[in-house]
């Protein structure tokens, strides 16, 4: 067997790459987490941020980090799926008895968790980057575009080629989006379990590549623990928010008002 | 005075490996909680023989927590409800007046069980002969002390080679993964100059056997350590995971076997 088949054939090789792979993850859910909390800075701000995230690299670049990251994303679910069947395999029989001596709660549900996180992923790709869960467009009724405003620098318009940059009003997509209650839910449950699947898997990841020992077992469970709350927080505050009304719509996506009715006008 | 118990004994009887197998319930009188569990079951098979009765199967020998060879899931737990404690070394007086215990055979598709608490543990030695071994020709080999180890790499594989092999990590581990008991193999034999020659061909000769005889994944909840007679640690996995690894890298370029 050549020896890359024989790595990804054994149990160990596929726990290494779901490691690895759950590394990117871990990471770019605390980037995603501490970009969108931006909308407590204002309209301006995390409208600009989203514009620098389509805009600043090339669209080839965009496409590949996107692809990179949903590549992790399959190879991480892989992996899950062909070792579960393999300990399914294992362990037809369950005791009579069954019973855990230590093992944690979040340790023994990272299937449910993930498979739910999955089902959340597929959803919120849909919701806010494709744009096309039904009745949930941002804009009056059948119109499937969302709400394009200036991009603003420092309370002025941008000006490009003299033409002012557009963007879209993330700050409204998200106050709107999230003003529908059970999407709001559907969003905090998710990031519970989400807090619950890094708390096992933060720790678990440094286990499955050999850089774990007792004393370090106990420090990286501290982490996780702290890391799974952070992004649970950090994340679960925005639609709490929104549903409270603390985040409010801003159609000029960030302008000073007299500004706001100065670009108005230049666009009519 | 010694204090006795009575008992209600739910056993698992099964013929053979075709048998399917069930639980059978059987009352133990006046029990003493000095006698070690083996001896009570022992004390069931002499009252099963008296009546009439096929006596309970168990594997034992040494019964001083040694040899490995004794086996069974005792309240759901591998080796019972004591940490650091093989089951001919737990006694009654863990347990209390009018309990039921519930002893089943460890549980795992590459232990099929021979008869009733009895399992085939042949995996295990497919294991060690992939490469829990090192390779001198026999009658040459220097005096051990010859040999300077420090003292912290001697303590360390001496912690690994502990394992007795008894299967307890693979019973406790809802995916009955052999992690546990590889691991403690490798980083006995690879931290220890004799072994380090073979460090990589070992890793992976026997991570290929662990998984070829159908030993299920490690999903680090930590089980197989809680379970562990000799309270072999998760390092032990760890220390595995490591050295495949690195040994994966450089069969990546040159082949180690």
């Amino acid at each position: 067997m050549c020896s890359l088949c024989s790595f990804f054939k054994s149990t160990i090789g596929r726990k290494i790459l779901m490691a690895l792979t759950g590394l990117v993850l871990v990471l770019f859910v605390m980037g995603h987490m501490l970009g969108n909390l931006q909308i407590f800075l204002g309209a301006e701000v995390i409208n600009a941020y989203a514009y620098k995230l389509h805009h600043l690299l090339p669209a080839a670049a965009l496409w590949g980090i996107r692809i990179f990251l949903l590549g992790s994303i399959a190879v991480h679910i892989w992996a899950a799926v062909t070792l579960t069947l393999d300990n399914r395999k294992a362990r037809p029989d369950r005791y009579d008895d069954d019973k855990m001596v230590q093992a944690s709660y979040s340790s023994r549900t990272m299937r449910m968790s993930g498979i739910i996180l999955l089902a959340f992923i597929v959803f919120h790709i849909a919701h806010f980057t494709a744009r096309n869960v039904p009745g949930m467009q941002y804009e009056e009724a059948g119109v499937i575009e969302p709400t394009m405003v200036p991009l603003v620098k420092h309370g002025e318009v941008v000006v490009k080629n003299g033409h002012p940059v557009d963007t879209f009003n993330v700050n409204d997509m998200m106050v709107d989006g999230f003003q529908v209650w059970w999407v709001s839910v559907f969003y905090i449950v998710a990031t519970g379990l989400l807090c619950m699947h890094l708390t096992h898997g933060v720790s678990s990841m440094f286990q499955s590549v050999g850089l774990r020992n007792a004393l370090w077992r106990k420090r990286l469970d501290r982490v996780a623990l702290v890391y799974g709350w952070v992004v649970f927080l950090g994340f679960a505050v925005i639609p709490l928010s929104a549903l409270t009304g603390i985040l409010k719509k801003d159609p000029t996506g960030g302008l000073p008002v007299a500004a706001a009715e100065i670009t108005e006008t230049l666009h009519k | 005075m010694e204090k006795t118990m009575n008992l209600t004994i739910r056993v698992w009887r099964q013929k053979n490996r075709l048998d399917v197998g069930k639980f059978a319930e059987y009352k133990l009188a006046n029990i003493s909680e000095d006698s070690s569990f083996l001896e009570m079951l022992d004390i069931l098979s002499e009252q099963l023989v008296a009546d009439g009765h096929e006596p309970v199967a168990f594997d034992h020998d040494c019964r001083e927590g040694i040899c490995g060879m004794c086996s069974m899931t005792i309240n759901g737990i591998p080796h019972g409800p004591e940490s650091g404690t093989t089951a001919c070394q737990l006694h009654m007086r863990h347990f209390h007046d009018g309990q039921t215990i519930t002893i089943e055979p460890w549980r795992a598709k590459p232990f099929p069980v021979i008869k009733d608490l009895v399992v085939d543990r042949t995996p295990l030695d497919k294991i060690i002969q992939a490469g829990g071994f090192i390779t001198a020709r026999a009658g040459s080999a220097v005096d051990a002390n010859a040999m300077p180890i420090a003292k912290g790499i001697a303590d360390y594989a001496m912690d690994a080679a502990a394992c007795i092999g008894c299967g307890a990590c693979v019973a406790a581990c809802p995916n009955a993964s052999a992690m546990l008991f590889t691991g403690a193999k490798v980083a006995h034999m690879n931290s220890l100059p004799q072994g380090k020659a073979e460090k990589d061909r070992r890793t992976l000769a026997m991570v290929t056997t662990m998984d070829g005889e159908g030993f299920g994944g490690c999903t680090n909840i930590g089980e197989c350590e809680a379970a562990c007679p000799k309270s072999i640690p998760l390092d032990m996995i760890a220390h595995l995971n490591r050295d495949y690894a690195v040994a994966q890298m450089k069969n990546f370029f040159k082949p180690v076997a």
